[in-house]
């Protein structure tokens, strides 16, 4: 819908084109970089350098502009000694930090959406500190899925989100005529403007009251540049566009198919001749011409990542999988030599143990009579290893088939429930695959949320046939995803084991029992831990065959409760697993 | 550039209430502000400690220790003057590790001169302060437990690589997060003295004056803040009030009987709640200047010092809140 909307019916750069919105976004942001903090863009492509060399052209021209690299460790980014210089010259070397070069300026971060959670605190943190430590941010959004995507810590602290991921060139006109006005010397916006904003965030359900701040910014930003004092509907319009549309939760309630009403009742704001843009909007009051522009620009994909749950994103914790080395918490291992930065602490002892047999060579070498001193190399320093447990993701499988399951769903899902409701014993994260009729559908990604696996389960149907060889290939497809973020999946399956519906969606049982064997075969290739349990009234041996296929832990349980269920399912967890 | 004035926080009642509890109260334990980013929790918090009137410290004293204290860690204070030095403000980071939280060995000192040097953490910085988690639903576990331990304690224990060191570190923890992003451990929510369920005002008109309000700051910060330099002082003469009237207060038996009843009757585990029933109805009290405790102090406190500690149901969908003003309803009426 938003190619709907060509860049001709306006002449200005107001267009649905994503490059003349980003480029105009920059320019908004050059005006008023600090109430607007900056712009997250999903770009991979050369649009970003185009970008990055039109935003240093609009800043003043010593403004500092940095870039973070993913590895970046504390002592580079908030600055503190300098550990081998300060060795090596016998005084202490402060290096300063990352964040104190970009003061008063913009840091850019490639790959935002693989930012670690830590980093991205700091950053957040850093950006609140007010005018003195402040910075602008741009983030660079590589991600390719919906429910991949910068930090929210993050994202919720810049105006505009601009998705670039399907742009096919780099025809974006420019238009700077003059120099825009100061900021500050816009009026901040009459009673009607600040209702139609906060009117246009409430139906779409913008609740953040950062992002209704950052629309008046962009808006008072947008008069900026048209060199006017007051604000007009088309600000308005373009902040509602640019700030809040991308923020919506939901649509507004209305018959009408949004993507239709847009094009012609709210035309793009033209800012090259101000005085049209009002007239434009006449015969509506401003807030549902500010509502249309948002609705118009509203991504088409909402609903269904809204369905998909990838608007919410989940919290990482610390969980109980298979271990992992870390250098900064858990069970301490050894101390293996290695500087003592990016988070990693010097094991003192170990560090002086290794320097001390030396002492003799290096007191001769630097002809050094001081025999009190230590001579403290770098290759003597030692660092302390933890062992860390990863996050451990229980996969649930569930047989929503008529076949068996209509009595049994309320099971699995109290089962589902209760092992949330232990999530703080067992540090894990719950997922929930649903097969029935012709296919499988993910209707809980991994969370630690109760609030939202109860919604989730809730909408959970059952009926129809058992595609069962869909299921396990959407638990395979989940597991791997589990497993690529170094969690460590374990697939629990609901099922009688009755296949009667093939991979590609059509009856017919002796199909259906081969694709789901062979499916489950390419399961239990990847390696990871499975249970099979079975919950038909009577055990069958289609379910035990399920469960040899797959390398899996067979479990029959005919009568067992939700409470049963978890408890069976907490013993069949492979031990490592288990905090 | 001056913080935001805490008078000039559009609704939000609850949570500010629930901060000048605290402020009145610190021995009530902190408090939990549940809800989603921008809705100014951290303006809040962030407000209240700028409102509050600067504390006098030692000079030069690295945890910002007062004359009190002084006398009961000799070995930490230096034997300086007092000055005045506003009241410190924690924010503490979603990846402090736990030498940056308690402190560590100061390596630079340790290595060039082999001297034994403790540098002290973030919790030293909060001593008489606020320390603010954002998100502490995402903090790693063995911290929050370490945190929660000295907020309860009042003194920060090192003892490791080599060092031995105590040293007071009071202030009132504020934990915020989002529930739809990770659940909070049970036993850690009931360490909380209060807790809060904070939304984005639904009004427009409380959203425009939200915004009005921060375009006059943006606009000019002092002049702003001047022009809430008022009602902020009111605030402060309340809590102060609250301050001075706390440890005068009686709790009648009649009111003790019936924090117990209400409770019992929505099965909050633990004495921890009753304890900070009681404490956070005689701040409230104190902060109205009232004579004694009374029934409606403890109604108006029952929900924030008791809907995180109910046993959950998972099959009840009913809200913790909704079952508070229930009993609330049956047992007073």
């Amino acid at each position: 819908m938003i190619a709907g909307r060509s860049a001709e019916d306006s002449g200005a750069g107001t267009s649905g084109n994503p490059l003349a919105d980003a480029l105009l976004a920059l320019q908004l942001f050059a005006v008023a970089p600090r109430q607007l903090g900056g712009l997250c863009l999903r770009t991979a492509g050369p649009a970003r350098d185009v970008l990055i060399e039109r935003l240093t052209a609009l800043l003043p021209p010593d403004t500092p502009i940095r870039r973070l690299p993913a590895h970046i460790d504390d002592e580079r980014l908030l600055g503190g000694i300098d550990m081998a210089a300060s060795l090596a010259s016998g005084c202490s070397v402060r290096q300063r930090g990352l964040l104190e070069e970009v003061a008063g300026g913009v840091l850019l971060v490639p790959m935002a959406e693989r930012l670690r959670p830590d980093l991205a605190g700091r950053l957040a943190q850093a950006m609140e500190g007010g005018n003195e430590t402040g910075f602008g941010l741009v983030l660079f959004d590589d991600g390719m899925t919906g429910d991949e995507g910068p930090p929210p810590a993050l994202a919720e602290r810049v105006a505009f989100r601009i998705d670039l991921s399907q742009l096919r060139s780099l025809d974006g006109e420019d238009h700077i005529l003059q120099a825009p006005l100061p900021i500050g010397t816009v009026e901040p916006g009459d009673g009607d403007a600040l209702t139609a904003l906060a009117a246009t965030a409430t139906v779409l359900g913008v609740d953040s009251v950062r992002a209704l701040l950052f629309a008046l910014a962009a808006a008072r930003a947008h008069a900026a540049l048209d060199r006017r004092n007051s604000l007009t509907d088309a600000d308005l319009q373009l902040a509602a566009r640019l700030v809040l549309a991308p923020r919506a939760t939901r649509l507004p309630p209305s018959d009408e198919e949004p993507n239709e009403n847009a094009p012609n009742e709210a035309p793009p704001p033209d800012r090259d001749s101000n005085s049209d843009g009002d007239s434009t909007a006449d015969s509506t009051p401003p807030e549902d011409s500010v509502l249309e522009a948002a609705v118009a620009a509203i991504p088409p994909d909402l609903l269904a990542r809204l369905a998909a749950g990838a608007i919410q994103r989940k919290g990482h914790g610390s969980g109980g999988g298979q271990k992992a080395k870390s250098k900064l918490r858990g069970r301490p291992l050894g101390a293996r030599p290695g500087m003592p930065s990016g988070g990693a602490r010097l094991a003192l002892v170990d560090t002086l143990r290794a320097a001390v047999p030396w002492q003799p060579l290096r007191r001769r070498e630097l002809s050094a009579d001081d025999t009190r001193r230590l001579v403290i190399r770098k290759s003597d320093l030692r660092i302390r290893r933890f062992e860390e447990r990863a996050q451990a993701v229980t996969l649930f499988c569930v047989d929503a088939s008529g076949s068996a399951a209509l009595a049994r769903l309320a099971e699995a899902k109290g089962a589902v429930e209760l092992m949330l409701a232990q999530a703080y014993v067992t540090r894990s994260e719950v997922a929930l695959i649903a097969f029935r009729r012709a296919g499988a559908e993910l209707l809980l990604p991994p969370t630690r949320s109760l609030t939202r696996a109860r919604r989730a389960l809730a909408q959970l149907p059952g009926g129809g046939g058992t595609p069962l060889a869909a299921g396990i290939i959407a638990a395979r497809r989940l597991a791997a995803s589990i497993a690529g973020r170094g969690t460590t999946p374990f697939v629990v399956f609901l099922t009688d084991g009755s296949a009667n519906i093939a991979a590609d969606g059509m009856p017919g049982r002796p199909r259906a029992r081969e694709d789901a064997a062979s499916a489950a075969r390419g399961l239990a290739a990847d390696g990871h831990a499975a249970v099979v349990v079975d919950i038909a009234p009577r055990p069958r041996p289609e379910a035990e065959a399920l469960a040899r296929d797959l390398r899996a832990r067979y479990l029959p349980l005919p009568m067992a409760d939700a409470a049963g269920l978890q408890r069976a399912v907490e013993a069949a967890r492979p031990a490592s697993d288990r905090p | 550039m001056a913080g935001f004035p805490f008078s000039a926080i559009v609704a939000q009642d609850e949570m500010k209430l629930a901060l000048l509890i605290a402020a009145v109260d610190p021995a009530i334990g902190g408090v939990m502000v549940f809800g989603d980013r921008g809705t100014g929790k951290s303006t809040a918090a962030r407000a209240l400690a700028g409102l509050l009137p600067p504390i006098q410290a030692i000079e030069g004293c690295r945890y910002g220790c007062s004359k009190e204290d002084r006398a009961r860690y000799p070995e930490v204070c230096g034997t300086g003057p007092l000055r005045k030095r506003p009241v410190p403000f924690v924010d503490l980071p979603l990846g402090a590790t736990e030498d940056r939280v308690i402190g560590s060995l100061d390596l630079e000192r340790a290595l060039r001169s082999g001297e034994k040097a403790f540098e002290p953490g973030l919790l030293a910085k909060a001593h008489r302060g606020f320390l603010y988690i954002d998100e502490i639903n995402l903090l790693e576990d063995h911290l929050v437990d370490l945190l929660l331990d000295v907020a309860a304690s009042g003194e920060n224990l090192v003892e490791r690589e080599g060092l031995s060191v105590r040293h007071p570190a009071r202030f009132v923890l504020i934990g915020s997060g989002n529930p739809e992003e990770g659940e909070l451990r049970p036993q850690l929510l009931d360490r909380f003295g209060l807790s809060v369920e904070v939304r984005t005002p639904d009004g427009i008109e409380q959203r425009v004056e939200i915004m009005r309000r921060c375009a006059a700051k943006d606009a000019d910060s002092e002049a702003f803040a001047a022009e809430w330099q008022a009602e902020d002082g009111k605030v402060l003469r309340r809590i102060a009030r609250g301050q001075k009237k706390l440890s005068g207060l009686a709790v009648p038996d009649a009111v003790m009987t019936d924090m117990a009843e209400l409770c019992r009757a929505v099965g909050a585990d633990g004495l921890r709640g009753e304890l900070t029933l009681m404490r956070a109805a005689r701040a409230l009290a104190a902060i109205g200047g009232a004579e004694a405790v009374g029934r409606e102090h403890l109604v108006a406190v029952a929900p924030m010092a008791l809907r995180h500690r109910l046993r959950r149901d998972v099959l009840d969908e009913t809200g913790s809140t909704v079952r508070i003003e229930r009993a609330i309803g049956e047992l007073f009426g």
